[in-house]
């Protein structure tokens, strides 16, 4: 699959942006958010720009994006519908959650109840993110149990990395939060490692002499393509990555998106001190740079059915 | 939930006004009808009544209204200012332009009018173009023919008076198995396709015989992929089983063929090998009967195909079916030998001769339609033995072309497949005389300043003494046509003209007038070397060695920008034609049709139909039937004035249907003011449909004969008669031993006793000749690709993306060989030059050929596309690679590069070598030429949205 | 709208027969020439002229070479909308533009409602979906929805354009449906197939299959043999030489 910029961005900045409102909302739940405005202020700011940003990037990868309302009308069969749904209705408990932090006495139960009601909207919404890509079956690759946990983990690890950049600034380490997301940086490695395993499986789920229907008479192979240039389809979905890059790559996702990271907030909630701001950037940009190019492989790496008419052997 | 299903509105109508015409993608005449929105085409579709195309389309004819709004197209006239393909001209008026135009060509016609070469491409005006030529006074007229598919119809109209090219065509209602060699698209485009899937509906066995497995044979029940240029020794073998297993059809061989014809045995005398006639010039058989020597043509002897007879002056005879037999019965056509050249094995060759034989006698269909023969009598069913056979350029683009599809012919004739049910059928106004009578003009003195000829410049030569040389054998013609050279090249020799010109061989001429040909690229042999000749000067005077070249093309092709005066045409849409029974009609064996197109848009700019200007041009010359008496032009209404009015013999004119003053007249009618309108209110066409009895065995069917006799189309009823042994070549054969009054000169003689052989033979292409043979070991051929015409299809926004640009396909086995990989960039190399180009490996592939589209590489710069267009950067031609001479013979003297007979050019005798690309080498393909430079880029209409 | 239709009255859809194309492209051009003007207008062309051209085409015909233990056999593969019964590209539509007509079962898309999300041509399998990149929208074969009903067309005419222009008649159109139809039988005689079946797309389109090549048949009997070599040549007088044999069988023949 083409890895489009505005997908990456926007599956990526949105999941953390989710992330990272996740936490606040549990840090006000479970009181451990630091009693001062400028967290709120910031971890919101934060959050709201990557949701929206986000949102507005895959918005412009729309062909018509002044037609982009539409795209919550189909909530009953679709996932991308969904997630425009929960994602806009994921702002009402943000925003009255938010409010209600810098307005209400801590620990007012309109808190609580935006909190709550904030976790579940947003894990809804990075979900359903996971969900599109899940389900389609055209796609092995994606059309794996890993692809939504994955979606969920990722957001959840790398909002962590950024409720402890937030709160770096102004507090002290959030302690919980931060071992927790330590220990989900570790979870997204494995995860990954396990996805890559099975997307790795030298058993390919089509052939293309099952796309073609001419198995039966043996093995298929491409004369000619339709046309001289690429088409749509082949621009979209016949993209295909050296194995070569691959083998670069996943290692520096790894290193980036999980070790990295892992290891500056090690650094900041164990002998923390005046430098967490400093390690908490670093954090953030290895995890920013990590999940980039995780999402660049999980679209690179993902064969289309389709090839198969073009050329593919097997997919 | 929710929503609603959107309302669609199904019954939009496509058109506000729909027009009938004919299809110019490429040259099948498909029927259309265009339909009108806003004033600009929205559609074309088949026409359904059409007897064509009966309502399909294929996929160039559907993509018209890109060729129309093409950005390519010209503008207005233009002459050149620049240097020869600077591509610097400027736009004139049309009035400048012809006069310019009257005034060249006024002058060559008060000197010598053969210094007015005019040569035609792909023209359906030939019966126009050629009687301006010959009104002219040149007899330097042909259109493409020569370079494209002679060998099929000189062979096809001196064997049997049809030929596969265009004449006929396989009774696809009746056969049981066809046999189809060398095609891959041809001028039927779609009656092919549409036969194709019929025979597929019925379940008729359908075999392949062609070095690639794409289009037609992809689908064929078996492929036998023969190697090139072998396909008379593989149809040889065949016809050795035939005879061998004693399947062949002796009775019709006795009615229908020379095969008794008696020739005169007696080596060393100046008739060996001809015909044993009576004093009127009838040949004479051997009578079993009656023992005694008779008339061929008596219907109440028994003729013998075999033996030896003696004749009055004491000398021997034999019927000259002995030596058929003798040649093909001889260890030389064993499947064994043809298996060791061919590649196809020997079981292979005798199961299909079995097949045949088995489809032709065992499964022979008998129709309930009685008729009634030459000599009156009466036969109660029609009697079909249902094997058919097609064949075009695989065979005819060699240089044994002409003598292979002898061999075919024969093959049918043999099993008895001509114009019957489920064989070979003619389509009027075919089948003619073996071969027509009509012998080309020009012969040297013929030929006078201001004086048209007395006959047409292109015909049928019966023997040397019809040759068009002088005393020394010199050619008369500027492409030596009917010259020692190519004596039976009944369609001319379009590839030489520029060569020949720009070396002043046999002479220099003034004027080189050309149309819808792309000489300077696609359609020539060497295109380096010819572009070298276009523009080649003379040292002394600096003035080109081809003085004026005048072109009319309606789009940028590579050849504008070398031509001194442009005349742009109009498109296919914008224009009257017409598809006349004169010329290359559309007929199918059920009956005579022709057809016209009409302008369905008018003009958008400054351009004017072809055929109304050379009308124009002809009346400024004053040239007799261009004018009235008083001089003023005798059809100023232009070319559908000449439609209608113009007649060629009392009573006969371009258009068939809807003659005579009330339009019933068919054939022979005066002119009917009114006949385009009846044609337009018909569909664009008339067809006349034969009666039951007049369909079949038209060669020797009282009813047709009769009625092609009243329609004009043969001068006699008598029955056509087919030439097995082929009397005229024997002449040639004799002249070149030394007998007769035309004599050739030293130098050829050889060639002819060689080739010139009255019974069909096999013999290597040249190409194969030793050195090049062993020095350029792979074939090298093209096809035609389903989806585009030779060069023009590449300006056509949709099919250059189906095509844009083309590989060099190569046996996956035989690729190994050399260490070439899919996508690899390889050079290829021929006598003449270098190439590179990409490769992609296939198993469909004869293992010792390479192959490429034809026409899709370009020129940079022409056809409207930018400079890095795919077609020019990756796209190449074998064209570059092909000599249009043979390597020098002793004495030094260099043949073109065609077949000794009819002058067919040989494309596919190419020999390449091959070799894989450096790594770092850029991945563009070689040679790229200069770009050419479009004139007037601001002016460019805009293209279709 | 995107969901699915339980039924449909009719499953209108083409049938393919790979036997028979021979790859002409002229269902490919009839169609993008059709199309370009008609329902899902306009079907546009990128760097037409240009180093890049590419398009938005509702049909393309591929071809393969397959290898079936002889000689091989080269395949023209036209490939369209297979105007599915359970597609997913339908489903995962955000908006509804994607539907299923539940009239005849035809997959189209609204061109006043798609937002140009691509994600529909994800979700099929077989390419039929190309995103028209000047339009900003999805383009797909509409089963000629403004051919085959127009009511001011000819009945006969009524045909997808595809269909009307192929020449050689390897592409038929009507109800699958309906078992009485035409091309249901065409389907059931010739072993029609669906294309990857265990997708569970349900196409609706049918492929029939390349029968097989007849390059292997055995020899028709006694036809290979000369009848003279079938003969004891001890017993009969006739002559060894095959070209006398020959000459002797022709007289023979003529005599009779
Ligand atoms: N679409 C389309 N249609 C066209 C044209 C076009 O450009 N495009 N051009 C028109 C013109 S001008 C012409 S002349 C006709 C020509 O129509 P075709 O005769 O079909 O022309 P080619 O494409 O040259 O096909 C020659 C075929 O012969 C095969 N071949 C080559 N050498 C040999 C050989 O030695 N033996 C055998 N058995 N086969 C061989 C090639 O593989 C190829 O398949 O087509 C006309 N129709
Ligand atoms: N290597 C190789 N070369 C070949 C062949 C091959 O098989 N292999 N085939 C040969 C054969 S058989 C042929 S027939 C030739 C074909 O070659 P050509 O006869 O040259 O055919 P085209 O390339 O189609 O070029 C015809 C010219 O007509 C112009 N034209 C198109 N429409 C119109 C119109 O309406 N009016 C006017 N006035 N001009 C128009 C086009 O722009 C183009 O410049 O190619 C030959 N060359
Ligand atoms: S075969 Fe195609 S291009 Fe040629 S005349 Fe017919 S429709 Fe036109
Ligand atoms: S072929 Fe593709 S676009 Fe058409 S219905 Fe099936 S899944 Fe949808
Ligand atoms: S591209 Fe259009 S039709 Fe396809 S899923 Fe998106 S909105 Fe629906
Ligand atoms: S049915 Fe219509 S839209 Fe679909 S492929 Fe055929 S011509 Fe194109
Ligand atoms: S039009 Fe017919 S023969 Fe031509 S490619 Fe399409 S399906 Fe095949
Ligand atoms: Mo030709």
């Amino acid at each position: 699959m083409h890895p489009a910029y505005s997908v990456i961005v926007f599956t990526t900045a949105s999941g953390a942006g989710y992330g990272l409102t996740i936490w606040l909302a549990i840090a006000a739940l479970t009181g451990t958010l630091p009693q001062t405005s400028a967290v709120v202020w910031l971890g919101f700011a934060v959050a709201l720009a990557l949701i929206v940003g986000g949102l507005l990037s895959s918005t412009a990868h729309l062909g018509r994006p002044e037609r982009a309302w539409r795209a919550v009308s189909q909530w009953q069969t679709s996932w991308l519908s969904r997630e425009g749904v929960a994602a806009l209705v994921t702002f009402a408990p943000i925003g009255v959650l938010g409010l209600s932090l810098l307005a209400l006495p801590t620990g007012h139960a309109m808190q609580s109840v935006a909190a709550v009601l904030t976790i579940i909207a947003a894990l809804v919404t990075v979900y359903c993110t996971g969900m599109i890509y899940a389900s389609l079956r055209t796609i092995p690759a994606w059309n794996q149990e890993l692809v939504t946990p994955g979606y969920v983990l990722i957001a959840l690890a790398t909002g962590g990395v950024l409720y402890v950049l937030v709160t770096a600034f102004v507090a002290q380490a959030p302690l919980a939060i931060g071992w927790i997301t330590c220990a989900l940086l570790a979870g997204v490695g494995v995860l990954k490692w396990f996805y890559w395993t099975a997307i790795d499986s030298p058993s390919p789920a089509w052939t293309a002499e099952a796309a073609t229907g001419l198995g039966t008479i043996g093995k298929v192979r491409q004369l000619d393509p339709p046309h001289t240039q690429a088409n749509f389809v082949m621009r979209e979905m016949g993209y295909s990555v050296a194995r070569k890059h691959v083998a670069r790559l996943r290692p520096m996702v790894l290193l980036t998106l999980c070790a990295a990271p892992m290891f500056f907030l090690a650094l900041i909630l164990t002998v923390a001190g005046p430098t967490a701001p400093l390690w908490a950037v670093l954090a953030t940009t290895s995890a920013g740079l990590g999940v980039f190019v995780e999402r660049w492989l999980f679209f690179a790496e993902a064969k289309h059915v389709v090839t198969l008419f073009y050329g593919a052997e097997a997919v | 939930m929710g929503q609603e299903e959107p309302q669609i509105d199904f019954s939009v109508p496509s058109a506000d006004e729909i027009k009938t015409s004919t299809c110019y993608m490429c040259a099948c005449r498909c029927g259309i009808k265009v339909h009108l929105k806003d004033g600009r085409v929205r559609y074309i579709e088949g026409n359904r009544d059409h007897p064509v195309n009966k309502g399909v389309l294929c996929g160039k004819g559907s993509a018209g209204i890109m060729q129309h709004y093409a950005p390519s197209r010209l503008n207005a006239p233009m002459k050149r200012v620049g240097p020869r393909g600077s591509g610097e001209f400027v736009e004139i008026s049309w009035d400048e332009a012809l006069s310019l135009a009257a005034d060249w060509l006024g002058d060559v016609r008060a000197k010598d009018p053969r210094k007015l070469a005019l040569f035609t491409g792909r023209d359906q005006s030939q019966a126009l173009t050629g009687w301006f030529a010959q009104q002219f006074g040149t007899p330097n007229f042909a259109a493409h023919g020569g370079f494209c598919s002679v060998n099929m119809a000189a062979a096809g109209l001196y064997t049997f008076g049809g030929s596969f090219w265009e004449f006929g065509e396989p009774d696809w209602e009746h056969t049981k198995y066809f046999l189809l060699f060398g095609v891959a698209e041809d001028h039927a485009s779609n009656p092919i396709k549409m036969a194709l899937g019929h025979l597929k509906e019925r379940g008729v066995k359908i075999v392949a015989v062609n070095p690639v497995r794409t289009g037609y044979q992809a689908i064929a029940d078996e492929w036998i992929g023969i190697t090139p240029g072998t396909d008379g020794l593989f149809v040889g073998a065949l016809i050795h089983e035939l005879l061998r297993t004693e399947n062949i059809d002796l009775d019709y061989l006795v009615q229908f063929t020379n095969a008794p014809w008696l020739t005169i045995d007696d080596p060393g005398a100046a008739d060996h090998g001809l015909f044993v006639r009576d004093d009127d010039g009838a040949p004479l058989c051997f009578d079993k009967k009656s023992g005694q020597l008779a008339k061929a043509s008596m219907t109440d002897i028994n003729p013998a195909l075999v033996g030896r007879y003696q004749l009055s002056d004491g000398r021997a005879a034999v019927p000259s079916f002995v030596h058929l037999a003798g040649r093909y019965l001889g260890a030389d056509y064993s499947p064994e030998r043809a298996a060791d050249v061919t590649g196809v094995p020997a079981e292979t060759i005798r199961r299909i001769a079995a097949e045949l034989a088995d489809t032709a006698f065992s499964q022979q269909i008998t129709l309930d339609i009685p008729w009634t023969d030459w000599a009156g009598r009466q036969h109660a069913k029609t009697v079909g033995r249902p094997v058919s056979m097609h064949a075009m350029r695989g065979i005819s683009a060699h240089s044994n072309g002409f003598q292979t599809c002898r061999l075919l012919h024969i093959l049918q004739i043999l099993l008895g497949t001509i114009d019957c049910p489920g064989g070979f059928r003619y389509k009027p106004p075919y089948p003619k005389p073996t071969p027509p009578p009509l012998k080309p003009f020009g012969k040297p003195g013929t030929i006078q300043p201001g004086t048209p000829m007395s006959g047409p410049p292109l015909g049928f030569p019966m023997g040397p003494e019809d040759l068009l040389v002088d005393a020394d054998g010199k050619p008369q013609r500027i492409d030596k046509a009917y010259s020692w050279d190519a004596p039976l090249s009944a369609h001319g020799l379009m590839h030489m003209v520029i060569t020949n010109a720009a070396k002043g061989d046999p002479y220099p001429v003034d004027v080189l007038f050309m149309y819808m040909a792309n000489m300077g690229w696609n359609s020539s042999m060497n295109t380096p070397g010819t572009l070298r000749h276009l523009t080649a000067t003379d040292p002394e005077t600096g003035a080109y060695r081809i003085p004026k070249i005048i072109y009319s093309d309606a789009y940028f092709s590579e050849m504008v920008p070398y031509a001194d005066l442009i005349l742009p045409d109009t498109t296919y849409l914008e224009r009257w034609d017409c598809i006349s029974l004169l010329d290359r009609p559309i007929s199918d064996p059920d009956g005579a049709a022709d057809a016209i197109r009409q302008p369905v848009v008018e003009p958008d700019r400054d351009v004017r139909p072809f055929q109304t200007a050379l009308l124009d041009l002809g009346a400024r010359l004053s040239l007799p039937g261009f004018v009235t008496e008083d001089g003023t032009a005798k059809f100023p209404g232009g070319y559908p004035d000449y439609i209608v009015n113009h007649e060629r013999a009392p009573n006969v004119g371009p258009l068939a249907g809807y003659r005579g003053q009330d339009g019933s007249a068919f054939g022979k009618g005066a002119p009917n003011p009114d006949q385009l309108n009846a044609y337009i209110a018909n569909g664009c066409f008339y067809r006349h449909e034969l009666a039951p009895d007049q369909r079949y065995y038209k060669h020797v069917n009282a009813g047709y004969l009769n009625w092609a006799k009243d329609t004009g189309f043969n001068g006699s009823a008598d029955p056509i008669v087919f030439q097995l042994y082929l009397e005229p070549l024997q002449k040639f054969r004799l002249a070149a031993a030394g007998y007769g009054d035309v004599l050739p000169p030293e130098s050829h003689r050889q060639r002819l006793l060689q080739f010139f052989d009255p019974v069909p033979f096999w013999y290597p292409p040249f190409g194969d000749d030793g050195a090049i043979g062993d020095t350029f070991p792979l074939h090298a051929i093209t096809q035609r690709p389903m989806a585009m015409y030779h060069s023009w299809g590449s300006q056509n926004a949709w099919l250059r993306q189906i095509h844009g640009d083309n590989r060099l396909y190569i046996n996956r086995r035989t690729a190994a060989t050399y260490d070439i990989r899919d996508d690899d960039w390889v050079w290829l190399s021929s006598d003449i030059g270098r190439v590179k180009c990409q490769v992609r490996l296939m198993d469909g592939v004869n293992p010792h050929t390479v192959w490429t589209w034809n026409a899709i590489g370009k020129r940079r710069g022409a056809w409207g596309l930018s400079d890095d267009a795919p077609e020019a950067k990756r796209g190449f031609l074998l064209n570059h690679l092909i000599s249009e001479l043979l390597p020098a013979r002793d004495g030094g003297y260099r043949f073109s590069n065609s077949d000794p007979v009819t002058g067919q050019a040989a494309w596919y005798d190419l020999r390449v070598a091959i070799e894989k690309a450096d790594a770092g080498e850029a991945e563009e393909t070689r040679p790229r030429f200069d770009p050419l430079h479009r004139p007037d880029p601001k002016d460019l209409p805009e293209a279709a949205e | 709208m995107t969901s699915l239709p339980q039924t449909t009255n009719a499953k209108l859809g083409l049938v393919i027969d790979l036997d028979t194309c021979v790859g002409c492209q002229a269902c490919a051009t009839s169609c993008k020439e059709w199309n370009t003007a008609g329902y899902s207008a306009p079907l546009s062309d990128e760097d037409p002229y240009g180093s890049d051209p590419h398009g938005t085409w509702l049909n393309r015909v591929h071809s393969y070479e397959v290898d079936n233990g002889s000689a091989g056999q080269t395949v023209h593969f036209p490939r369209s909308c297979l105007h599915c019964e359970e597609p997913d590209c339908v489903t995962v539509c955000p908006t509804g533009a994607s539907y299923k007509r539940a009239e005849d079962g035809i997959v189209l898309v609204n061109p006043e409602t798609c937002i140009g999300c691509k994600l529909c041509s994800w979700a099929c399998p077989y390419g039929a979906r190309e995103y028209d990149y000047s339009d900003g929208v999805m383009k797909k074969c509409t089963l000629c929805v403004d051919r085959i009903y127009n009511e001011s067309f000819e009945p006969e005419d009524r045909l997808p354009a595809c269909v009307r222009a192929c020449p050689t008649g390897a592409r038929h159109f009507g109800d699958l449906g309906d078992p009485e139809s035409d091309v249901s039988k065409l389907v059931s005689d010739r072993g029609g197939f669906d294309l990857l079946p265990e997708f569970g797309y349900k196409p609706v389109n049918k492929y029939l299959p390349p029968r097989p090549r007849r390059d292997n048949e055995p020899p028709v009997p006694g036809l290979l043999q000369s009848p003279i070599d079938a003969v004891d040549s001890s017993v009969l007088d006739t002559p060894r030489d095959p070209l006398e044999r020959f000459f002797a069988w022709a007289d023979q023949m003529l005599s009779r």
